[in-house]
């Protein structure tokens, strides 16, 4: 059975590997956009089979466990269901003539190194093969956001790229760090690299050099995750790049990044003299959660609203784990997937918004449930999920979020809940103008397939009305796994 | 034997501060380039020495890769986009000289009291690197912001990646996965940026950042 097990960490990585070789190659966007969504399916399928498949032993470089799976599956999923909203996006773009021929092969072939990246990230077992693959994500990132190579995609695409590269940097001395303090105790060599060794004999490291490290790797790969000083390359990011790389970038790199983070808060919770690494992720989540609330009132441009609220919503996480506890980890993990969900379903709705306008000024598009009631009753519904309104799937994660707020430090929650509040307001005033009312913008049909997003919206909507007892049972052994 | 290694050691790594402070005060871009490569040959010196003395000859290629990419290469390079651009003119530094070297002095004399004190079990040489590579990334960091030009800004990046690389080696014993990844990214890091300059000339001729932060329509 071992050679089974280790064929599935293999597929997931090499499907979409031998896929960005393929699509790089092929020409005609119609057999290319098949190809992307069939390698995203298949990669998916390997995903699941890690469910049932005996886990292989820890080697010194790929780990399954119940804390990454989870994460690869929901990763592969989005992975897949972006690849079909790109499908379908992608034509208009060609026929409009933003993307020529030539572009998107490479946009096809770095979609599958991205998610090649970001999969290889969650299966490491190793630090130094994570940053590794951390910063591929973040080159392949920064060369999509650019790939319109407007002036806005330019300047969006260099700051990323600088921001982005200073946290990599920042993580990757964090990283060594980490080694620093691991060498004395576990010997020269690859070993004292790998995670599941340094968990067991973390307790006798020097924990002064760990607290340095965590320092570094939060702020660096905080960088990633979008915490609120860090922020800076997000809403251009978002905003200038296909929209399908938005919903990924939202839905997937943050969490990926912030699974980096949870490793090595992982770390330094098993030493017992190291410095608590939950306060520092507290006021980080906070100050996010806060700051991108106001923020969320000047938005002018709809791409970058919502990457506003994906900001909010990384701090909700961040702050969730950095409580800590099985409650608000429970509740962390089940926010994270119910973001990943709804916020990649509302970036397909916003991409075909914006190419049935012609743009993404929210005051040049309104009264959408009148002109296209598919698309704009999907946008309510999206912008109530992202909210947190019952019966929504995030009402719930919140509500754990907040109440185990309330059990633990009843003070922080005074500001959570202010924060939340803040950014609901804004989320409502902004849906307002852009789905009733009167119409504004081009009212043209849209040539879109609504399948990803209301599957999307599908399951959030499942999960906040009933979440599967085997669901529920996995969620809270890994959330007692995270301490 | 073994105070002369060290010493050198401590020479090298610490000269690699110096010429950091160096590209501080450049303001011609083919100045701060050539101090770059300066910079890059310094960090050759290092980890080549570190590779003797550690008897560690996987080093070499580490120190090799620093010898043939950044300080030649690289420069070279740059150098050509610089002269094909027009921009040999002046940089312009957003703070004044003054502050900038006083806020790197800062910046090196609290790497040094943070590190120290932090690695007082480690091994002597492991801590002083790690203490003047942490300076190195904080004064690339200073560089990158007080620059607005995206030459210089990338400069300062790659002379943020050289101080990784010194405590990478400095880290006794590191895996090679790693500091071929390191090198290997500045590689691929280059090749992005090189990208990015040539499509910024294409269409704004201009690689000044400033000019490139347009008003959006949306107050910041």
């Amino acid at each position: 059975m071992t050679g089974f097990e280790f064929n599935a960490v293999g597929a997931i990585l090499l499907i979409p590997l031998a896929a960005a070789g393929l699509l790089a190659a092929l020409p005609g966007y119609r057999l290319t956009a098949r190809l992307n969504v069939a390698a995203s399916l298949l990669t998916f399928i390997a995903a699941l089979s890690l469910f049932v498949a005996d886990r292989p032993a820890p080697g010194s470089y790929f780990l399954v466990d119940d804390l990454n799976i989870v994460f690869v599956a929901l990763n592969t999923f989005i992975g897949f269901t972006a690849s079909l909203f790109s499908a379908s996006y992608i034509g208009h773009e060609l026929s409009t003539g933003r993307l020529t021929a030539t572009h998107l092969r490479f946009y096809h072939a770095m979609y599958q190194v991205l998610l090649f990246a970001m999969n290889l990230a969650l299966l490491a077992n190793n630090i130094g093969l994570m940053w590794v693959a951390v910063e591929i994500a973040t080159l392949t990132t920064v060369l999509m956001v650019g790939i319109y190579r407007t002036h806005e995609a330019l300047e969006a695409a260099w700051k990323y790229f600088i921001l982005g590269s200073v946290g990599i940097a920042l993580a990757l001395f964090g990283t060594i760090l980490v080694y620093v303090a691991a060498q004395p105790v576990i010997g020269e060599g690859m070993q004292a690299m790998v995670w599941t060794v340094l968990i067991q004999r973390v307790s006798e490291f020097d924990s002064a050099l760990l607290n340095l490290a965590f320092v570094f790797l939060l702020l660096g790969y905080g960088t990633k995750v979008g915490l609120a000083p860090l922020h800076a390359w997000l809403p251009d990011a978002h905003a200038e790049g296909p929209t399908p790389i938005s919903a990924v970038l939202s839905g997937l790199l943050l969490n990926v990044a912030l699974y980096a983070v949870l490793r090595f808060k992982l770390l330094l919770a098993a030493n017992a003299n190291a410095l608590a690494p939950g306060p520092l992720m507290i006021t980080m989540g906070l100050i996010s959660v806060v700051f991108a609330g106001f923020m969320l009132y000047r938005r002018r441009d709809i791409k970058r609203m919502f990457a506003y609220s994906s900001i909010e919503h990384m701090g909700i996480i961040t702050f969730a784990f950095g409580i800590g506890g099985p409650l608000a980890n429970f509740a962390g993990l089940l926010h994270m997937v119910m973001h990943s969900l709804t916020k990649s379903a509302i970036f397909y709705g916003v991409g075909h918004i914006a190419q049935i306008k012609g743009t993404q000024r929210i005051e040049e598009i309104g009264g959408l449930t009148e002109t296209h009631p598919w698309l704009g009753w999907a946008l309510v519904c999206g912008v109530a999920a992202i909210a947190g309104l019952p019966p929504l799937g995030i009402f719930m994660s919140e509500f754990l979020v907040v109440s185990s707020t309330f059990a633990r430090e009843p003070l922080l929650a005074l500001p959570l809940v202010f924060g939340l509040l803040v950014g609901l307001g804004a989320l409502f005033l902004r849906l307002n103008r852009l789905a009733f009312g009167e119409p504004r913008g081009a009212t043209g049909p849209a040539e879109a397939s609504y399948a990803p997003m209301y599957a999307h919206l599908a399951l959030v909507l499942a999960a906040g009305i009933y979440l599967p007892p085997p669901l529920v049972a996995w969620f809270q052994n890994v959330a007692g796994l995270l301490g | 034997m073994d105070r002369l290694v060290f010493d050198v050691a401590h020479m090298l790594a610490g000269g690699l501060v110096l010429v950091s402070f160096m590209m501080l005060y450049q303001d011609r871009l083919y100045a701060l380039l050539n101090i770059y490569a300066l910079h890059a040959l310094v960090l050759a010196l290092t980890v080549a020495w570190r590779a003797y003395a550690a008897d560690a000859p996987h080093l070499y290629a580490t120190a090799a890769i620093a010898l043939v990419f950044k300080a030649i290469v690289i420069p070279v390079v740059l150098h050509r986009i610089i002269a094909r651009l027009g921009i040999h003119r002046e940089i312009e530094t957003v703070v004044g000289i003054g502050p900038t070297m006083l806020a790197g002095m800062g910046l090196v004399a609290l790497s040094m009291v943070v590190m120290l004190r932090v690695t007082a079990q480690a091994d002597p040489l492991a801590r002083e690197d790690l203490a003047f590579a942490l300076s190195i990334v904080l004064l690339g960091l200073l560089l990158m912001v007080t620059r607005r030009n995206a030459v210089s800004q990338v400069v300062g990046f790659m002379s943020l990646e050289n101080g990784l690389v010194l405590a990478a080696t400095g880290a006794k014993g590191m895996p090679l996965v790693v500091e071929i990844s390191v090198a290997f990214s500045i590689l691929i890091a280059f090749i992005v940026i090189g990208i990015f300059l040539f499509r910024i000339r294409e269409r704004f001729d201009t690689v000044d950042v400033q000019a490139l932060d347009r008003h959006r329509g949306e107050r910041r």
